[in-house]
């Protein structure tokens, strides 16, 4: 067992050109630590799951390398891949098959012996245990998703890829997921997720990474993200709508919204001192009178379309 | 895991039987009811106003030919569907994401496929000695033909398999290029009775090969020699594993 310091999966310089001339990704590199939850945002079409397929062995790379615990995984791809699993955007069963004998399948594919305890327990986990032998073709779309989940599973992987895993989930099943993400980090395993729904990372991730156009544009942990770029907003609702912003509160970065109803300060969200309390003294010495107060911190979806579009 | 995935394979393999087994009634049902059909309609039918067949009765006479025209076209749909179903499915991801090499994925898929098309020509063995008398003069070659026709076919189906872009392509093959071959390849006669030219031109057939070297396990009489059958047969094989090598070297429309 390497230290736990050492990064499970290693990324460096991947590349790839589809035959059509599309560079999906461009000299990507990515360090993914043991055990966190790391979340890959980025628009459809960023590349996301051209990086995942070429991991996982579903994709032919252009160029670069990809290790696992510091060995190049073409190396010993059965010992890479066997560590591996893989919730796929897209669902795709034998439909003729059973629930049971498919996640079994997967088991065997994967290189396990057969462990019915395990598949049982997982089955159990994923509220699938009733309908362990119905046909997949009898299944609803949800439970499906929850196979694929359990096909992914299947062989204990300690590296689990989820790519885009609520895409047109519903709310049940997507609680589920995230109370099952949970529970297999903590087990130790390692979960990599793309999503373009910034609320997943948000919820979830421990890092998180940005990608467009085939580029990694940064990577931070996500609470350090959040107070790197994220704004506070200070909205006050006027008694009396104001013209301009006034000279006398020039000190502050203020604006005016709704036809100057609304007083809008916005600050750093790290900084110790936010001068709040100061402009609100300043207001009243001025006779600023104000009916409501509400303050806002900007999502992660505010700080991934504002990276997004300057990258672009 | 050690060197080899034992358990890959058998998860494809026995998924694979486990697909027959569903469709029990296509996969060996509609074989032998065709061959009962063959036999009635050429055997008896026609078959009683033929004469012998190098000292063979006509009915006798077409059943090595019968078995390898269903081995062939079984062989190669079992084997095409076996590959060409995941890829339709989109379940080939995982088939491509599995710590699975290349040999141990054409062995399992190939190997069921391959079971399958055997199980069917002992079937089709059995069946006929309801309809004539048969004698098989070489049980170990007829074993051994048996078994090769059925990996060398099925590894052509598997190629076939994943060149098919669509149902359409998948059946192309067998049905404009194998059964013809199969037809004119000497099951229902010996090419001793064509005229010399397209006597010629049968040997170019190569079912004539497959069919002749059967027939000669049999009934020790072929068209051609058995050591050209043999030859044959064996680089079929040898030219269909150059081409899944080449296959799985480049993931030729299995990965992009």
């Amino acid at each position: 067992m390497p230290p736990v310091s050492s990064p499970i999966l290693s990324i460096s310089g991947l590349s790839k050109q589809y035959k059509s001339g599309h560079t999906a990704l461009g000299g990507v590199d990515l360090e993914i630590e043991r055990g966190e939850i790391f979340a890959l945002l980025g628009p459809n079409g960023a590349g996301k799951t051209t990086l995942i397929s070429i991991v996982c062995g579903t994709v032919n790379k252009s160029g670069g390398t990809i290790a696992m615990d510091g060995e190049d995984i073409a190396h010993n791809f059965r010992l890479a891949r066997q560590r591996i699993g893989l919730v796929p955007q897209e669902i795709a069963v034998d439909i003729f098959t059973t629930v049971w004998n498919t996640v079994s399948f997967s088991r065997g594919l994967f290189g396990k012996a057969p462990d019915p305890a395990y598949i049982e327990q997982l089955l159990r986990d994923l509220s699938l245990w009733e309908k362990r032998d119905a046909k997949m073709i009898e299944l609803s779309g949800g439970m499906k998703r929850r196979v694929m989940i359990a096909k992914a599973l299947s062989h204990e992987p300690d590296l689990l890829f989820l790519d885009e895993p609520t895409a047109g989930v519903d709310v049940n099943l997507r609680r589920d997921m995230w109370a099952l993400v949970r529970k297999l980090r903590e087990k130790g395993v390692t979960i990599i997720l793309t999503t373009h729904y910034i609320e997943e990372a948000e919820e979830m991730a421990d890092r998180v990474g940005v990608i467009d156009g085939g580029k990694v544009l940064l990577v931070e942990e996500k609470a350090a993200l959040m107070r790197k770029l994220g704004k506070r907003r200070l909205t006050l609702t006027l008694a009396e709508p104001l013209a301009q912003v006034p000279a006398a509160l020039s000190d502050w970065s203020l604006s005016l919204e709704e036809e100057g109803h609304k007083l809008v300060y916005s600050f750093d969200a790290e900084e110790d001192d936010t001068g709040m309390p100061a402009l609100l003294r300043r207001l009243d010495d001025l006779h600023i009178a104000f009916k409501d107060l509400d303050t806002s911190r900007s999502s992660l979806e505010d700080i991934f379309v504002e990276l997004v579009e300057k990258s672009a | 895991m050690s060197g080899i995935n034992i358990h890959g394979i058998w998860a494809i393999y026995s998924s694979e039987m486990a697909r027959t087994r569903r469709t029990v009634l296509q996969s060996i049902a509609t074989p032998v009811i065709t061959t009962a059909l063959y036999f009635i309609v050429f055997g008896g039918a026609i078959g009683s106003r033929m004469q012998h067949v190098g000292g063979v009765g006509y009915g006798a006479f077409i059943v090595p030919g019968l078995i390898m025209l269903s081995l062939l076209t079984q062989s190669i749909s079992n084997a095409s569907v076996g590959i060409y179903f995941p890829k339709f499915t989109g379940t080939m991801f995982e088939i491509l994401s599995a710590p699975l090499n290349a040999i141990e994925a054409v062995i399992a898929y190939v190997g069921a496929a391959a079971t399958k098309s055997v199980i069917i020509g002992l079937i089709i063995l059995a069946t006929s000695t309801f309809f004539t008398d048969v004698r098989i003069l070489h049980p170990v070659w007829m074993v051994g033909f048996l078994l090769m026709t059925s990996i060398a076919f099925s590894l052509f189906g598997f190629i076939i398999g994943i060149w098919a872009k669509s149902f359409e392509q998948l059946s192309i093959i067998p049905s404009l290029i194998v059964t013809p071959l199969t037809f004119l390849g000497g099951a229902f006669y010996s090419i001793d009775m064509l005229p010399p030219a397209w006597r010629t031109v049968s040997l170019f057939n190569p079912v004539v090969y497959l069919v002749s070297g059967f027939r000669w396990s049999f009934y020790g009489l072929g068209d051609v020699g058995v050591a050209a059958s043999l030859g044959f047969t064996a680089g079929f094989m040898a030219l269909c594993l150059a081409i899944l090598w080449w296959i799985f070297q480049t993931g030729w429309r299995l990965k992009p």
